[in-house]
């Protein structure tokens, strides 16, 4: 398998909200890495966590379905899923297959932690 | 790791994937195809749906084969319909499997009659493509087909099914036997298509529930089912043909 092209850097917001900043290719290479920085988020306390998409670069389908798949994970959990900072490319992808139906978008994080407290 | 550099350039992966769309459109209409459940319908995924989510998993090791994940994929996008097992049939659009392609699928349904529906094509590579569905199919779903190497250097090829029943009727059907069937679909298509590498391999099956609840929202897309419009459709085909032949005898 070839190893994932993308780095996921976790920093803390609030006491309640934690973001991942997603740097470079999301594609099935990238799974192990994006689970391990929701783990290291929710190990931490995150009700909520900022998805950070400025660095995004490259994304495909396995890509698509592992956000699919987290997710579920975190409605599961009762952990809140927030997309910021999405190119316009990549917020049609997500219209497209209906996942903008299920995280909220906002178009920066100062706007999703203003927003949060609200839903 | 070196985080890799973003670039304020179009992405790359832009081509790959179709625009987004309100309802879906079918563009050429073979004429055996039934196109009763897929234009104007709008496409569902994983998200949607009723049942539990199901993360599945079938996979072939093309061991002693020389052959590129490039060249597998490119093969099978040719010639996708010719590995379903028979039976189905894949009305594949004239531009090939492409992204924003829509087609026709007659399939032999669990519940006997033959099944009307269809797929999009949401994205395509060189390494992967992928299906959502429209509403009514049995299930709500993102079906990728994809070949990489894996660390012996073996072309591995798999289908990941992302899915849940479509609505209440699909889930009781699906509890039935569709679950089996659709594993046996799959087997088959990854069997033929080892086989036209020349190669024998099992095919490996791994099945992970990602959500076991019920999307009770979901209990209205019955409406769309395709199986219910399909069988209503072979029922009374006979009384509307009558009825236009009837309408031009008058005219």
């Amino acid at each position: 398998m070839m190893p994932a092209n993308a780095t996921f850097e976790l920093r803390r917001a609030t006491d309640t909200t934690s973001v991942i900043v997603i740097r470079g290719e999301v594609t099935a290479f990238a799974e192990s890495q994006l689970m391990d920085a929701y783990n290291r988020a929710t190990g931490e306390g995150a009700q909520a966590i900022i998805l950070n998409f400025a660095g995004l670069d490259y994304m495909n389908s396995s890509g698509i379905g592992l956000l699919v798949t987290l997710l579920i994970r975190a409605n599961r959990a009762k952990v809140r899923l927030i997309a910021v900072e999405l190119k316009e490319h990549y917020r049609h992808i997500f219209e497209l297959t209906r996942l903008n139906e299920a995280i909220r978008i906002f178009d920066t994080e100062a706007d999703a932690l203003a927003a949060l407290p609200a839903f | 790791m070196t985080a890799p550099s973003s670039s304020s350039s179009e992405p790359r992966d832009k081509a790959n994937w179709a625009q987004p769309v309100d309802a879906l459109r079918v563009r050429t209409m073979p004429l055996a195809a039934v196109n009763l459940n897929v234009g104007g319908r709008h496409l569902v995924g994983p998200l949607q749906g009723f049942g539990p989510l199901y993360h599945k998993r079938y996979r072939v090791r093309l061991a002693g084969v020389d052959v590129s994940p490039s060249s597998v994929i490119q093969i099978w996008r040719q010639n996708f319909a010719s590995f379903w097992p028979r039976g189905n049939y894949f009305y594949a659009p004239i531009t090939g499997i492409a992204p924003g392609e829509v087609a026709l699928l007659n399939l032999a349904s669990p519940v006997g009659v033959q099944l009307s529906t269809g797929i999009m094509v949401i994205y395509a590579d060189d390494t992967c493509f992928t299906f959502m569905n429209p509403e009514g199919h049995m299930f709500a779903a993102m079906i990728t087909f994809s070949a990489h190497t894996d660390d012996e250097g073996v072309t591995v090829v798999q289908v990941e099914p992302l899915l849940r029943s479509n609505d209440p009727f699909w889930e009781l059907v699906m509890r039935v036997d569709g679950y089996k069937r659709e594993d046996r679909f799959w087997q088959a298509t990854l069997r033929s298509l080892a086989a036209h590498f020349g190669s024998d391999a099992e095919v490996e099956t791994t099945i992970t529930c990602l959500d076991p609840h019920y999307q009770w929202s979901g209990i209205k897309n019955i409406w769309h089912n395709a199986a219910i419009r399909s069988g209503l459709y072979t029922m009374l085909r006979p009384a509307l043909l009558a009825k236009r032949w009837l309408a031009r005898r008058r005219l």
